[in-house]
């Protein structure tokens, strides 16, 4: 199912502009993202990736540009628009940002409030099930932020945006402070998740390893703007040279050229 | 199949009224119940994917309302369901498929289903689990790639429920629960007692060795808890003066002994008021910015650091720190006790007509020069008590902010409450050896 509706854009970012005062962190920026597709964003630091996404989520005005998901526009929506996209994305921020006042399960519970005629006992089987689709034991649900680890925090920041199954899920950086297994495992659950609940997946990287394993597209922020978009072996010919420095460093031929990784790149 | 009250070939049907107010403003339709007969010919049979690509996943509004039908069939009970298995109809539809008797084998017909999420999913693999539970069999029929996919994981996902292992209850819970609190209130004095200890080591310590003493720290420190409190010391002593004086006059004329307010004035300000009012200002103000931070460090592991480089917390930290509190406030208590008596003389005259010369000799006679120095001999006790207090909450806090808010709020409260306390056990010990 990957590649289809190519027509139709589920996000459509054109000519977008950030600017924090003098600094200019977006210039012209394009970009597209098709649905059931998992898109990596990738770029040096102060890029504004992080910037990228909290614009589209309209966490972040632009002085400029426009924004569209799902064919509403996020700059000028009105709050029964707003609260229609709320519903259909889903956003995991880096330290999966849980209420800190509340329990996991009741972290997750709180999307499901907004549902009319949910009964709270269906609500808290829900969550249960969430917290349990992320890879949870089912006793971190009684368990507060606080006394989670790093990794189990991110699951569980996934569980609370997959909470109404969105059809769009915003992550960043989601393998960011995990040791290598608990990235994998990550990187596998968000793969499996997006094909079994055909979720549209925008992740913000700085992971070789999870563009390597997981991502359909990648798209490279340099210079303002998304430089270019394309599967892993688009990015190997690019000859621009942080893009080409990126994936031909060290670390990147590492992850690209162990023996049997040419197969688990997957059709773009 | 009595129990659920269907005789054979009867059927069911349940409408479940659009929610999509949003949709429905969209398309214009109006909310409403789309009726279809129940033995209709599949001929519109539409399948997940075709939706998905030909209208998106929030489509039209007939598509949201669902329809269970039940049907008895020749290998037991056919389920079918219509329309839209999502979150927003679960639980009706739970409800509705928990009527279900697990008495025969159950075949599940997704076929009409044009959207399943994992609510949906769950509700079904609800159900499939509570007949598997009692013997019975459910096989899903017609379902699209995708939903096979979701009901597999979802399936795979079913939180089996664990119970935490159960803690006390009743009486022994509330015995247990004071125990506690006893105990744990006996080892924060104990906790306090050590850091005041570990205070006077440390600064044993630096006597010893000069070079280890920070003097821009302390001095940095005593500008910040001394200096800049003189402000609103004074004005706060100022006042108190004011009113005692207002008070005090108010009463007094009645025997015809305004005179005496002076002496209530001076007694009151040179003994309790002025150090007491001072500390608790100072515990507000400085209690708080210890803990503020040195629980900030604590936080960004800089404490760690200072371990790992040879620095001892207690020397760099404590000691400046409630040195220059040591060496302040006894300042600040005389500042405010002179604010407190030209407050008080300012009210007296303007009230009383007690001129200003009249009202330093009556002070000069009438009140023994003990006072001042019974009030300022608590100064020392009342710093140390907020400082320790202030390190010693700045340590406790761990890694999360509200930890941070938390302590730095305790430290605040405590400090005041022992201050007070002090101040009470100085009172009655006073009154004891008759000073």
């Amino acid at each position: 199912m990957r590649g289809k509706g190519q027509d139709q854009p589920v996000i459509r970012v054109r000519g977008l502009r950030n600017q924090f005062g003098p600094h200019i962190v977006h210039d012209g920026l394009d970009l597209d993202v098709y649905r059931g597709e998992i898109l990596g964003v990738v770029g040096g630091s102060g890029t504004g990736k992080s910037v990228l996404l909290r614009s589209i989520v309209g966490l972040q005005r632009p002085a400029a540009g426009s924004i569209e998901v799902f064919g509403i526009d996020v700059l000028s929506a009105d709050d029964e628009a707003r609260a229609t996209l709320d519903e259909r994305w889903g956003v995991m921020f880096q330290d999966g940002a849980l209420f800190s006042s509340l329990t996991v399960r009741e972290n997750v519970e709180v999307p499901m409030r907004a549902v009319s005629g949910l009964a709270p006992e269906i609500r808290r089987q829900l969550a249960d099930l969430k917290i349990s689709l992320v890879g949870l034991p089912y006793l971190a649900g009684d368990k507060y932020p606080s006394e989670l680890s790093g990794g189990m925090r991110k699951r569980a920041g996934l569980a609370r945006a997959l909470a109404l199954d969105p059809d769009i899920v915003f992550l960043d950086e989601p393998t960011a402070g995990l040791d290598p297994i608990g990235a994998a495992a990550f990187d596998t659950l968000i793969r499996n998740l997006s094909r079994s609940l055909g979720l549209t997946v925008f992740l913000v990287t700085h992971d070789l390893d999870t563009l390597h394993a997981i991502c359909d597209r990648i798209a490279v922020l340099a210079e303002q703007k998304v430089l270019v978009t394309g599967g892993l072996r688009d990015m190997l010919a690019v000859d621009h040279p942080w893009v080409h420095e990126y994936f031909h460093g060290p670390r990147a031929r590492a992850v690209f050229e162990t023996p049997n990784a040419a197969g688990h790149i997957r059709k773009v | 199949m009595p129990s659920d009250g269907l005789e054979k070939g009867e059927t069911f049907r349940e409408f479940v009224p659009a929610l999509g107010k949003f949709n429905a403003a969209k398309t214009g339709q109006q909310p409403g119940i789309a009726l279809r007969p129940c033995k209709q010919p599949d001929r519109h049979r539409l399948t997940l994917p075709m939706i998905l690509q030909s209208t998106g996943k929030h489509s039209h509004l007939a598509e949201e309302a669902i329809r269970i039908e039940l049907q008895a069939a020749e290998e037991g009970k056919l389920l079918k369901l219509h329309g839209d298995l999502t979150v927003h109809q679960v639980t009706r539809m739970h409800a509705r498929l928990s009527d279900l008797a697990a008495d025969a084998p159950l075949v599940i017909d997704l076929g009409a289903v044009t959207r399943l999420d994992t609510a949906g999913a769950w509700a079904l693999s609800d159900l499939k689990r509570r007949f598997t539970e009692s013997g019975g069999t459910v096989r899903i029929e017609n379902a699209g790639p995708d939903m096979t996919l979701l009901l597999d994981s979802v399936e795979r996902a079913m939180p089996k429920p664990e119970v935490s292992p159960a803690g006390p209850r009743g009486l022994v819970l509330l015995f247990e629960g004071a125990g506690r609190a006893v105990m744990r209130g006996l080892e924060f004095a104990l906790e306090l007692t050590g850091y005041l200890g570990l205070f006077f080591a440390r600064l044993g310590h630096v006597l010893r060795h000069p070079r280890a003493f920070r003097l821009t720290a302390l001095v940095a420190h005593a500008e910040d808890v001394g200096f800049r409190a003189v402000p609103i010391v004074a004005l706060m002593a100022f006042l108190i003066g004011v009113v005692l004086a207002f008070q005090g006059s108010a009463q007094l004329r009645q025997f015809g002994a305004e005179v005496f307010v002076v002496d209530l004035i001076a007694i009151s300000v040179l003994r309790e008021l002025g150090i007491l009012l001072t500390a608790i200002i100072v515990a507000g103000r400085t209690a708080s910015a210890f803990t503020a931070a040195i629980g900030s460090m604590k936080m960004r592991e800089e404490i760690d650091a200072m371990r790992t480089l040879g620095l001892d917390p207690a020397t760099v930290l404590f000691v400046p720190r409630i040195l220059a509190l040591l060496l302040m406030l006894p300042i600040l208590g005389l500042i405010a006790n002179l604010m407190g008596l030209f407050g008080g003389a300012l009210m007296a005259w303007i009230e009383l007509g007690i001129s200003p010369s009249m009202f330093r000799t009556r002070l000069l006679d009438g009140t023994d020069i003990s006072h001042v120095f019974v009030g300022l001999v608590k100064a020392p006790v009342f710093a140390l008590i907020i400082g320790v207090v202030g390190c010693h909450a700045g340590m406790q806090v761990k890694g999360n902010a509200e930890s941070l808010g938390r302590m730095t709020s305790n430290a605040v409260v405590t400090a005041i409450f022992t201050v007070i306390v002090a101040d009470a056990l100085f009172s009655i010990f006073f009154a004891q050896v008759g000073i």
